[in-house]
């Protein structure tokens, strides 16, 4: 590993490989009876991604129906209050359903489609992706089941109603830690039950191949609008990247364009929940090491015997032990740096944009916030940050008072 | 040399019977109730063990089999105990067929290399591995296979003929035949698909074929059995452990027994089969 990161390839951005793999990460850990559909998944999306089709589809729908390009605002009383660079925001909780989740979902469901597919499942911890899910699901008018932990259900709730309202059966999960990695187990669990018409929308960019690069190549128009964007405002690129991180979709997504552009330094914001030194956190890279779960190797929180643990985090979009594995590849490359902010610190975040900028954040690009307080007074001024604004945080509200002791 | 799975299938076919494979997750409820167990399966019937090496996040079996992992990992099983229990066995018992049936993750952090010295050095016989299908071969497969293992691959009702090829390659010992599309414990397959589905896996393969999932009551093994070279019965003995612990969380004294009499009449239910 390190005599890999001594010798930097000549582009990140060429994987997988034809096996799904980046470097030993990702792969097609799955039971026999999805591997055929997941054949099946790879060849339909390989065909999809050449076909023009395709390409006018989604930008339609992206245009006229998710509401992009996104905005990047330049966040001026934010970079003059905190002294130091400027900070960017890429503004994708303005996309319809309120964060960058719909930017996957519609990119899977209009292959769904294609695949001739008639009916859709799908895994959701915070409930945006859920959300998402459900709101394609009603534009093409598809049945959709959403699995979601119990405890998520719990503190998501405006969440769960707009699915419901959006047509959607939402499935509590009470399993394990009944959270997000519950939830995935399930919804594998009702795929392999029902292959022959069931497609299932992975929320994240991980999974078995080819989800970990399907769902980047949906997410990229983030970081392929900021890279345009950027240019016309500044001239110029970015000094850094920062993007919260649960299984990282958003953040491969802003950071994937960027990938060969080695001035550009990217850092990658992982939950730090009650602290990594506590143990009680969902900083897979930072705390944990390399296993299989969910289809893919990458860097997982487990224990000496290989056991999953869970994942502890006032998000519950980043509450998972796992993280997608080309985020694992690009940190054993050392090419994007990994951090973490705790629960406090995403708190302090959250409260502080809404006043400084008049921008409620979720609590998932909330850690990338807090991240960025950090950096930018340590940036002269002329630096630039992009920070991933991933979500918007009506979703949080309740959440939150109830850590801050208000009732609603 | 063949193994000891290839000479238990070589006697049941003189036997003229199909026979019985039994599921037991290794440490539920606890250590020692699973080692009495276990111990006692021959006597009970089984022809063939399969022992789960319990995963926190088991994503293609049934709320059964994962309540099982749940309680063992509760109790303290790890790796190293599951291969003791083995150890144990095989002290005993020279001529039954081990099977570590499981997920990869516990294997891959235990390390393979070790993984492969130790399974073989405590008696172990094959490996069902659920999340590495043949894409994954290099991974555990090959490496099994050159230290002597057997490596059981399953084949499901989704591997059409044109895949079937690339299932059967590197798979040794038997082939497990998934008889429905989804996890264990759920829905049981009918006798007209398996029999079409076995006559389809002896067209391409000469290796035994054991059905499984969905199989609980002697009847429905004693169907199984007459079609196929052998029944996998998993989560229908599992519950009968379930069923006999407390509300306090510790198991009954009728634990092993229980489990045990249901295994004794589910292999009089194979052995009467094909008189
Ligand atoms: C707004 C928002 N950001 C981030 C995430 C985390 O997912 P990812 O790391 O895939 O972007 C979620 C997940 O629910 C989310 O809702």
């Amino acid at each position: 590993m390190s005599i890999a990161a001594a010798t930097p390839p000549n582009s990140y951005r060429t994987g997988p490989d034809e096996h799904g793999r980046f470097g030993i990460f990702g792969g097609r850990f799955v039971a026999e009876t999805l591997m055929p559909l997941i054949l099946e998944v790879e060849a339909a999306y390989n065909a999809a991604k050449i076909d023009p089709k395709f390409a006018q589809e989604m930008d339609y729908y992206r245009t006229h129906y998710i509401g992009r390009p996104s905005p990047l605002y330049f966040a001026e009383r934010l970079s003059r209050e905190l002294g130091g660079a400027k900070i960017y925001m890429k503004r994708d909780e303005l996309n319809h359903t309120g964060s960058h989740k719909i930017n996957n979902c519609m990119g899977q469901i209009l292959l769904a489609k294609r695949m001739g597919k008639t009916r859709i499942i799908a895994e959701t911890g915070a409930g945006q992706h859920g959300v998402a899910t459900a709101t394609v699901c009603a534009l093409f008018n598809l049945p959709c089941t959403v699995y979601m932990g119990a405890t998520d259900i719990a503190r998501q709730q405006p969440n769960v109603f707009r699915m419901k309202l959006l047509g959607a059966e939402v499935i509590p999960v009470h399993s394990g830690t009944a959270t997000l990695k519950d939830a995935m187990n399930e919804a594998l669990r009702d795929w392999v039950a029902n292959v022959e018409n069931t497609f299932y929308i992975i929320g994240t960019a991980a999974g078995p191949h080819p989800y970990p690069s399907m769902v980047r190549d949906f997410q990229s128009i983030i970081g392929v609008e900021a890279k345009a964007q950027m240019l016309e405002a500044e001239g110029r690129l970015p000094d850094t990247l920062v993007a919260c991180i649960g299984g990282g979709s958003n953040a491969i997504g802003l950071f994937h364009p960027f990938l060969d552009d080695r001035d550009v330094e990217i850092i990658g914001v992982e939950a730090g929940g009650d602290g990594v030194e506590t143990g009680r956190h969902a900083a897979s890279l930072t705390g944990g090491r390399p296993g299989v779960l969910h289809g893919n190797r990458t860097y997982l929180l487990q224990d000496d015997d290989g056991q999953i643990i869970d994942a502890h985090s006032i998000s519950a979009g980043l509450d998972y032990p796992g993280i997608g594995p080309e985020h694992s590849w690009l940190h054993e490359m050392k090419r994007v740096k990994y951090v973490s902010a705790t629960d406090l610190e995403a708190l302090d975040a959250f409260q502080m944009l809404a006043k400084v900028e008049g921008i409620i954040p979720a609590l998932e690009p909330a850690h990338a916030l807090a991240y960025v307080q950090k950096l930018a007074p340590t940036r002269p001024k002329d630096n630039i940050i992009i920070m991933n604004l991933c979500g918007r945080g009506d979703k949080d509200i309740f959440a939150v008072a109830e850590r801050l002791g208000t009732k609603l | 040399m063949s193994t000891r799975i290839e000479r238990r299938f070589a006697e049941l076919k003189v036997a003229k019977r199909g026979g019985l494979v039994v599921f037991v997750t290794a440490g539920d409820p606890t250590y020692e109730v699973s080692r009495d167990i276990i111990l006692s399966l021959p006597n009970a019937g089984a022809d063939v063990i399969e022992i789960g090496m319990p995963f926190t996040d088991p994503m293609a079996d049934g709320p059964a089999i994962q309540a099982s992992s749940l309680r063992a990992l509760k109790n303290g099983q790890n790796m190293p105990k599951t291969l003791n229990l083995v150890r144990e066995f095989r002290a005993k018992d020279q001529n039954t067929p081990i099977v570590l049936m499981g997920y990869y993750n516990p294997i891959y952090s235990y390390g393979v290399d070790k993984f492969l010295k130790d399974a073989n050095a405590a008696g172990v016989d094959g490996l069902i591995v659920v999340d590495l299908p043949p894409e994954e071969d290099s991974e555990l497969c090959l490496p099994a296979l050159k230290a002597g293992l057997n490596f059981i691959r399953l084949a499901t009702p989704t591997t059409d003929d044109k895949r079937l090829p690339t299932v059967l390659n590197n798979t040794s010992g038997f082939v497990y035949y998934v008889s429905i599309m989804g996890i264990t414990g759920t829905r049981a397959a009918s006798d007209v698909d398996i029999t079409a589905a076995v006559g389809r896996l002896k067209r391409h393969t000469d290796l035994p074929i054991a059905v499984g999932f969905g199989i609980s009551t002697p009847e429905r093994a004693a169907a199984v059995a007459k079609v196929a070279d052998a029944a996998v019965v998993g989560s229908a003995v599992v519950n009968k452990i379930a069923a006999e612990i407390g509300a306090d969380g510790k198991p009954g004294p009728r634990a092993a027994q229980a489990a045990l009499d249901l295994v004794k009449s589910l292999a009089a239910g194979v052995r009467a089969a094909r008189v």
